[in-house]
Parts: structure tokens; C-alpha cells; sequence
């Protein structure tokens, strides 16, 4: 009698195992990335944790291995909770300020762009996040400097008496645009806004359109379909990006560097305490603060209701 | 008094001037207050494009289209009195049940305690009382599309347009549905304008209903008028796949020489019959057996009802039909 299945291999042998075991290839496959993930990402998460939990001693400098709420308390020192609050604001600010420009070109390019004007989408959106985020940051501050070529435009097209208006506002003006909270707005908005726009564009590419056109069937308005069909669709897609440029935003050291009138930020903050002043227990605590602030934001969307069209 | 819905040679069409591609092609069309009106047709026939017209998703590209006598050629979709049951229901996922069916009085500013009692009264309707809280995407096809047509009813349309609805049904509750969407047509009186491609769905539902062929309608008549008496070869090949017989064929079966039809259980075993050919299939229906011969070069289908003797492939046989049952097309 002759066989009916050929002789096997080794490479048949584990296919075979493969096969009749499919989990055993899972379980290979993923461990390797999990354990990075476990060890390398979620443990320095937890080693920093540890960290904002101990002191530092004032005389010595030293760090003070002993569990403590003292470092968290003086977060809340005045210039220590001016700088939360800072960034807190500003981190608002861009994400709005993201949403608002985003929305238009994310919409403009999962309804209507076709073929080769969506492959240009993708490249217009995809093309600065490939250019050194530094050089960017540098090219805004010439821009928006005093003798830049903002100031000259206006100059040029008489305009000037907006610029100076926007520069005399209290508070977030300065003595150009490059020193102010506008300009850093600017950038920030400037630098993260591909992330809101990706996300956005893919969860407004899933609503069909028979769904407007069901709505304008039952007789809503353009304006009562955005509202109440179009945005709730789009909100996982919004909440997906604003998680990007709040906490990128939150997290950033730079740019506050760079453009702005070096007023201090958390991601500034914590780059000097754990540098120059040695405080890394303070510059842990600090960096808790995205985190929960992260954290509250999307357990209130959730709560609101904005991942019930996932 | 005027008709629902009037199309005054309508077309439709799409791509450059020079070359247009003619969706709809200078169609005229009357469907009656109250009647329940079938668009039968294949796939880019045009019916679909018709029904857009209609519900204002579609503008003409020439013709006027009227609404109980008004011309709302140019009223946007939400201006329109009419509603319509999508195909793949489109219902909104991120509401409940009830606020998708109260969806339409929501828009026109009705008070929340107004709204959620009407569209109770619309989900009692379609059967779904209790499912007022479900997400839609916790109900079965068959129960979505119940809110569908609950949710196109609210507003009390004067014209219900249903787009292929029951396209995504399994056969049983198909035929389930059509019991009820006909029963519902009757009680709410208000007209409805099904599109399909199912023959039988058009034929077992429909008052009067419109063959539609290549963007134009190749016939309008209740379907008794188009399942006998087929206006050109189309409708009697697309609507209960007769047999389509060449003028010669016809003149020697003594009719003119005309195009004619025969309609495939109008036939019957006949040891004198005029239609003499070899069976070259047989196919088991249920209800009864398929058998198609070939006779003068034609190929010639007859549905024998179960219980009658059946051929073997293969054999001579000869087929007879009453003399009525041969239908002269006028037309080509």
C-alpha cells in the first residue's frame, strides 16, 4: 500500500503544529513586542510613578527613597501651578484651534477627494511631518520675528494695525509675534495639526452617505445634519486626534524654548529639574500631570458619549 | 386631482455633454394617489436614478418632476414631503431606536415628550414596541429595517419611496415583509414607490408598476398587463423569463410574422402539439420541473407542474399551449 500523504519535513512538522495549535503562534508571535511593551514602556512608566513619590532632601540635594505626598504638594505652589495652568491653556487652545482647521481639509478629503487628489492629500499632510521638526520650528520663529516676513506682508499690504492689535492684546500679545502666545499657538497648531486631520479624515471616510442623505430626507438642514449626525460620527476620529495634539502638545519643551516670551512649561520644567536642578522627583510629578489630565479627558468623553458610533 | 408624483420627459443625465452617460432618458411618467408602484428594471436601468429624482437627491438634467401637482424640480431634499426607506438603511448608529424614528420631528423643533410618543405610536406600527432603546446595531436586518420604514413614516409623507428594501432579507422574511409593507400600504393610503430587480417582488406587490430598460421605461401596466401581455422582447425576457419567439417561429405556429412570447407554464406535454424539439435540460423547481428543448435553432423553456410525466433528457418530445397563450408584440 502506498501512502496517501507525502513523507513530511521539519518545515511541514511545524506548519502542521501551527496549524493544530494555533495559539502557540500567537502566543510567539506577540510575546517578544509585549514584553517590550510590559518591561521597557510600562515599567519606566511605573519607575517614574515611583519616583514622583519620593522627596528630595533641601540640604543635601539627595533624593529621599521614602514614600511621600510632598512632592505632589508642591506642585501646587504658585509658580509650580502657574505652569500647569499655562499649559493647560495652551494645550486647549491648539487642540481647538486644530480641531477648527482641521475639520474643513478632513472633510474636503473623505467625502470629495478622488484618486490621484487624495494621493496629493495625503503628501500635503504627510510631507512637513518628514522635514526635521527643529527646522520647523526655526523657519516659524524667522517667520513670525519682527523683521520677518509676516511683519513685512503687513507692512507691504498696510496691515499692520491688525498685527499690532493682535500683538496689544493683554496677556497672550508681546513685542512680536515670535515672543508671544500667539506665536506659539501658531507653531504648535502649526506642527501637530496632521494628527488631528488624519484621524478625523478616516472616521469621517466611514460615515456613509446614505446617512446624510437620510438625514436631509427627513428634512434636517446642512447645518442640523453636521450637528447631529455628522459630528457625533466624527467625534471618535476628533478624540483620537485631540488625544495627539493635547498631549503632544502638554509634553513638548521646545517650542516654549524656541517661540514664546520663555515663560515655563511642564515639559520645560520637568527637562530642568531633572537636568540642572537634580529634582527628579519633582520633574516626575510633573510629568504625572498629562497623564491624569489625559486620563480625566477621555473618561469624560466617554462619558459623553463619544465613542457610542464606534 | 393630481397625480403623486408626475415626470414630464425627465432625463437625467451624467459625464460630459458631449458624450453623456443617459441614466434617465426623457422619461414621462404618472403614479396615481395611493398607489403602491413597483420600478422594475436590472441593474442600471435607471429606476434607482428615478427614485433619487424623486426624493430631490438627483436633479434633472432636463424635464420637470411633480409632486402632487407641484413642481419641485428645484426643492432640495428636506423641502420635500416624501420619504424614503434606504437600502442599506442608514440608520444613525450612534442614536437609540427611538431617536432615530423620532429623527424627523426632532429636526422640525417638535418637543421631546411629542416626538418619543409619535415615533412609539410609528415603532407599535412596524411591531417594535419594545425596542425603543436598542442601538441599532443590536437589532437583526429584518428588525432594521423595520425602524427604517418607522423612521421614514414619522414625518407622514405624502409619497413613500423604498429603495430595493427588502434587497438584504433572506427569502423567508422577505416574503414576510412584503405581506406586511402591503398591508401597511393599504391602511396608511399613502402612495409608495418600490424599487427592485426581483420580478416577483414587483408582480406580487405592486398595483402598477414601470419596466424600466437602458434609462427608459419599456412598459407601464399592473402586472397582469405586463406579466400576459409583454410590450416588447425585454419585458417578456426580464419579467417571468418567457420564451421570446422569432417572428418565423410565430408565423409557423400560425400567428403573424411578429416578434410573439409564450410564457414557459403557459406550455404542456402534447403528443400532437406544434413545438417538436430534443430536451436538452431538466431542472427540478419545487413546485415543479423545468424543461427546456431546442426546436428550429430556438431554445424553448416549459415548466411542468409536479406530478405530470417527465421526459428524459435527451428524447423527442412535442409541447402544445392554447391558442391564447401566444402573445404578439407589436414592438421590437
Amino acid at each position: 500500500m502506498s501512502a496517501v500523504l507525502p513523507a513530511k519535513s521539519l518545515a511541514d512538522r511545524l506548519t502542521t503544529l501551527f496549524w493544530r495549535k494555533p495559539k502557540l503562534l500567537l502566543a510567539l508571535l506577540i510575546t517578544p513586542p509585549l514584553l517590550w511593551l510590559g518591561v521597557i514602556y510600562l515599567g519606566s512608566l511605573a519607575a517614574l510613578l515611583l519616583q514622583s513619590f519620593y522627596s528630595i532632601d533641601e540640604f543635601s540635594g539627595m533624593v529621599v527613597p521614602e514614600f511621600t505626598l510632598k512632592t505632589y504638594a508642591e506642585l501646587l505652589r504658585p509658580q509650580n501651578y502657574d505652569i500647569i495652568l499655562r499649559t493647560l491653556i495652551m494645550s486647549a487652545t491648539v487642540t481647538l484651534g486644530s480641531v477648527i482647521l482641521a475639520f474643513p481639509i478632513a472633510y474636503y478629503a473623505a467625502r470629495y477627494a478622488k484618486g490621484r487628489w487624495k494621493a496629493v492629500f495625503y503628501l500635503g499632510i504627510m510631507l512637513p511631518l518628514w522635514s526635521s521638526y527643529l527646522v520647523k520650528v526655526y523657519a516659524w520663529k524667522l517667520i513670525l520675528a519682527k523683521e520677518g516676513i509676516l511683519t513685512w506682508a503687513a507692512t507691504q499690504t498696510h496691515t499692520n494695525f491688525l498685527l499690532d492689535a493682535a500683538l496689544a492684546l493683554p496677556g497672550i500679545g508681546g513685542n512680536s509675534l515670535s515672543t508671544s502666545y500667539i506665536g506659539m499657538f501658531l507653531v504648535f497648531t502649526y506642527v501637530w495639526l496632521p494628527f488631528m486631520i488624519l484621524p478625523m479624515q478616516a472616521s469621517l471616510e466611514r460615515v456613509p452617505t446614505s446617512m446624510l442623505e437620510a438625514s436631509q430626507d427627513l428634512g434636517a438642514t446642512r447645518a442640523q445634519t453636521f450637528r447631529t449626525v455628522i459630528i457625533p460620527l466624527a467625534l471618535p476620529g476628533i478624540i483620537a486626534g485631540s488625544i495627539f495634539t493635547f498631549s503632544l502638545t502638554m509634553g513638548d519643551y521646545i517650542i516654549p524654548q524656541i517661540v514664546g516670551n520663555s515663560a515655563n512649561f511642564i515639559g520645560m520644567a520637568v527637562y530642568q529639574l531633572q537636568g540642572t536642578a537634580g529634582n527628579t522627583p519633582l520633574a516626575a510629578a510633573f510629568a504625572v500631570i498629562p497623564i491624569v489630565i489625559m486620563l480625566i479627558y477621555l473618561s469624560l468623553a466617554k462619558r459623553a458619549g463619544a465613542f457610542d458610533a464606534l | 386631482m393630481p397625480a403623486a408624483v408626475e415626470f414630464r420627459s425627465v432625463s437625467r443625465h451624467f459625464g460630459p455633454s458631449s458624450a453623456p452617460v443617459k441614466a434617465v432618458d426623457s422619461v414621462d411618467l404618472t403614479i396615481a394617489e395611493g398607489a403602491f408602484f413597483a420600478m422594475l428594471g436590472p441593474s442600471g436601468s435607471g429606476k434607482t436614478t428615478c427614485l433619487r429624482l424623486i426624493s430631490g437627491f438627483e436633479s434633472p438634467t432636463a424635464g420637470e418632476i411633480c409632486i402632487f401637482g407641484e413642481n419641485v424640480s428645484n426643492t432640495p431634499p428636506h423641502l420635500r414631503n416624501v420619504n424614503t426607506v434606504f437600502q442599506d438603511y442608514a440608520l444613525f448608529p450612534h442614536m437609540n431606536v427611538r431617536d432615530n424614528v423620532a429623527y424627523g420631528l426632532m429636526v422640525k423643533g417638535m418637543a421631546k415628550a411629542q416626538r418619543y410618543a409619535k415615533a412609539e405610536e410609528m415603532l407599535a406600527l412596524v411591531h417594535l414596541d419594545a425596542y425603543g432603546s436598542r442601538k441599532p446595531g443590536q437589532l437583526s436586518g429584518g428588525q432594521r429595517q423595520r425602524v427604517a420604514l418607522a423612521r421614514a413614516l414619522v414625518n407622514e409623507p405624502k409619497v413613500l419611496l423604498l429603495d430595493e428594501p427588502l434587497g438584504a432579507l433572506d427569502l423567508k422574511l422577505r416574503e414576510a415583509m412584503q405581506d406586511e409593507l402591503k398591508s401597511l400600504q393599504q391602511r396608511l393610503g399613502i402612495t409608495f414607490v418600490f424599487v427592485t430587480h426581483d420580478q416577483h417582488e414587483a408582480l406580487s406587490m405592486a398595483d402598477s408598476l414601470a419596466v424600466f430598460n437602458d434609462g427608459k421605461i419599456a412598459q407601464i401596466g399592473t402586472p397582469a398587463q405586463i406579466y400576459a401581455q409583454p410590450k416588447t422582447r425585454f419585458v417578456a425576457d426580464f419579467v417571468g423569463s418567457s420564451n421570446v419567439l422569432p417572428p418565423a417561429l410565430t408565423q409557423n405556429l400560425g400567428g403573424p410574422a411578429k416578434w410573439s412570447s409564450l410564457r414557459p407554464e403557459s406550455l404542456h406535454l402534447d403528443p400532437s402539439g406544434p413545438l417538436q424539439g430534443t430536451v436538452t435540460s431538466l431542472r427540478y423547481l419545487g413546485s415543479g420541473h423545468r424543461v427546456a428543448i431546442t426546436t428550429q435553432g430556438q431554445d424553448i423553456a416549459a415548466i411542468l407542474p409536479a406530478g405530470s410525466p417527465l421526459p428524459e433528457p435527451g428524447a423527442q418530445i412535442q409541447l402544445g399551449f392554447a391558442p391564447a397563450a401566444l402573445h404578439i408584440m407589436d414592438e421590437v
